[in-house]
């Protein structure tokens, strides 16, 4: 899964240092308070000991060997964003100085891996261990989870990032300049060794790791381990409702025809939509030509997701579920930087009101 | 079977460390890229790396192979030890994936594998093409890359990573994570070595599992120790929070000719390339 040079082209991998670079420097500013106690050599042990732990050769069930990277275990016990930066170190010291993964795809390496697979492996966790005692199975099988499903998130985005290339890049005869196999083809192969193999491998040494550490090393694991706090029932059941929604949106391809009023300029010179149009408007028929003000303007935005499909992605079920899911991210990354912001505003706000004089 | 687990990750480990002793020797050595200001080295071939995966031609990508073997050779570096833990690791690797790009790729025809009437193979001219793209490209920036690491000693490497602007924790925390990287490696090879030297017999699948996790533990368990020893022994020495490079770089004047080499360099092959 370590993406070497010369397989992404640079402007993907202009992209992924792009998408890797904020989160690096949130990680960085939510540690810094921390990076210079205890916490420093810390986060450096950490990332050798993953880069360590990268080359076990871990025995697995059919007589086959497998790698784990360590993101579940390190998610778990350093919390999201610490454990981003310490598979990121690892990663770079991996590509910088043992060539294993490239220098200018480190940046995807690191979004794949080390961000997408913290966060994975962290809200995993959190989720499937939420309300359970320190001492509960269920916290063995999170931790097991939490390495699987974030290792098959990291190796599904690796997938996409080579799948996308040959539709991207090709040369005057077609030839593609890049990574040469389509998604049909990277993701299968890819996820076929990661859902088996790899998958594993990440799964038994999160839980192995996790279950050590609860016997030897209650204290760290305890930070983590305490019954987590249900939110809200409120709050959980909007959740809930949400993740409902999201999955019925494909219930919308069932709806024939335009809506009414979202007209596109190609809908007038269309026999059946005029047909449509007329009907749903009380027989008022359309005007022949485009108008004039809907033919200007029509083209001055192009939709980067056009008609609720990417236009790599051939299933429109698919499509919808794939726009729903990042209509739903952008609005709460959205709203979580207004919370942000607002927070820090209060914040500032706060520490500059002048403090009351005390009187003698 | 269980001694192989051992062994196999024993041999991973033994291979990582000879690497870091040759690069840090090779590091040492008196050649052309050793004498060169490491922040001029660094921009100099991650300049060409980036020039290579922008490269559509086979050619271009030749010369810029080409250029890495002169530099290697004027750097002293053995060519048949690049040969053997650069090139046929990376070949081997991406030929790997490059082999059914031959046939999968959609176009025209070149030669019909016989396969009698019952299948039809044909390797296309854009699947050879592809192949062989991917395949100049991989090598080409691995070589650039680890004239890189080979011919700089890794302290100047992440002191010169300053003029990309990472910030002066990452680096501290990098230098950190490296020198530990290279402990830890050591402890795990002794735990596996002492284990298997006491070990008689074989071990069945779940207990080698539990033999590799409960060592991954005890590791786990000494890095933490040794997280608290650190931080102790750096308080003990007067550590309060700031960190210093000591950047001690000077550009000579050969640095401002190797900009100007590497500048045309990569001027020439961006323009030849497209």
């Amino acid at each position: 899964m370590h993406i070497p040079d010369g397989y992404l082209s640079p402007s993907t991998c202009a992209v992924m240092y792009a998408a890797s670079a904020p989160c690096w420097w949130a990680a960085l500013r939510r540690t810094r308070r921390k990076l210079f106690g205890r916490t420093l050599p810390l986060l450096s042990l950490f990332a050798a000991f993953s880069f360590v732990t990268m080359m076990f050769n871990l025995p697995l069930p059919g007589g086959t060997t497998g790698h784990a990277v360590g993101v579940g275990i390190a998610a778990i016990v350093l919390g999201p964003w610490a454990s981003l930066l310490a598979i990121s170190l690892a990663l770079a010291i991996q590509a910088l100085f043992f060539g294993d993964g490239g220098i200018t795809t480190l940046g995807a390496n690191c979004f794949n891996m080390a961000i997408a697979g913290s966060f994975a492996a962290w809200g995993i966790y959190r989720i499937v261990a939420l309300g359970a005692a320190a001492e509960s199975r269920r916290r063995l099988v999170a931790a097991a989870l939490a390495g699987y499903g974030a290792i098959n998130l990291s190796a599904l985005l690796a997938a996409i990032e080579l799948g996308i290339q040959p539709m991207l890049f090709r040369d005057a005869t077609g030839a593609p300049l890049y990574a040469p196999y389509p998604l049909t083809i990277a993701i299968p192969a890819m996820m076929v060794g990661h859902l088996t193999i790899a998958g594993a491998a990440e799964a038994v040494m999160s839980a192995g790791l996790f279950s050590y550490l609860r016997c030897n090393e209650p204290a760290l694991v305890g930070i983590t381990s305490q019954p987590m706090a249900a939110p809200p029932p409120a709050t959980r059941r909007l959740w809930g409702g949400l993740a409902i929604v999201l999955l019925l949106t494909p219930l919308g391809i069932l709806a024939s025809g335009a809506a009414w009023g979202e007209w596109a300029p190609r809908d007038f010179s269309n026999a059946a939509t005029r047909a449509q149009i007329t009907a749903a408007s009380g027989n008022a028929v359309p005007p022949v030509a485009v108008p004039s003000g809907l033919a200007r303007l029509a083209n001055l935005w192009t939709a980067p997701l056009p008609d609720y499909a990417p236009h790599f992605v051939k299933s429109a079920a698919f499509g919808y579920l794939l726009s729903a899911m990042f209509g739903v991210g952008l609005i709460l990354a959205v709203a979580w930087l207004v919370q942000l912001v607002t927070q820090r505003l209060a914040a500032q706000s706060a520490t500059q009101s002048p403090t009351p004089r005390r009187e003698p | 079977m269980s001694a192989g687990v051992i062994a196999k990750t024993v041999r991973g480990f033994t291979a990582a460390l000879e690497q870091t002793l040759v690069s840090e020797n090779s590091a040492h050595e008196r050649g052309l890229l050793q004498a060169l200001d490491p922040r001029v080295k660094l921009l100099g071939l991650l300049a060409l790396v980036v020039t290579a995966a922008l490269s559509r031609k086979l050619a271009v990508m030749a010369v810029l192979f080409g250029l890495g073997l002169l530099l290697a050779v004027a750097s002293r570096l053995s060519l048949w030890s690049l040969a053997k833990r650069v090139w046929l690791v990376a070949f081997a690797f991406t030929f790997m994936i490059a082999a059914p790009a031959l046939f999968l790729t959609p176009g025209q025809p070149v030669y019909t594998l016989p396969l009698g009437s019952w299948a039809s193979l044909a390797i296309t001219a854009q699947g050879v093409r592809t192949a062989l793209l991917l395949i100049a490209r991989v090598e080409t920036a691995v070589t650039l890359s680890s004239l890189l690491v080979l011919t700089t000693p890794w302290m100047h490497l992440l002191k010169a990573l300053r003029t990309l602007m990472v910030p002066v924790e990452v680096i501290v925390l990098l230098a950190m994570t490296h020198r530990y990287v290279v402990l830890l490696m050591e402890t795990a090879n002794a735990m596996f070595e002492s284990r298997q030297s006491r070990m008689v017999g074989r071990l069945n699948g779940h207990d080698q599992r539990r033999l590799m996790v409960n060592t991954g533990g005890v590791l786990l368990s000494k890095t933490l120790e040794m997280g608290n020893q650190v931080f102790l022994a750096m308080q003990a020495r007067g550590f309060r929070g700031e960190v210093r490079l000591l950047t001690d770089f000077h550009l000579r004047p050969w640095d401002y000719l190797a900009i100007s080499g590497f500048a045309i360099a990569v001027a020439a092959a961006v323009m030849t390339g497209k």
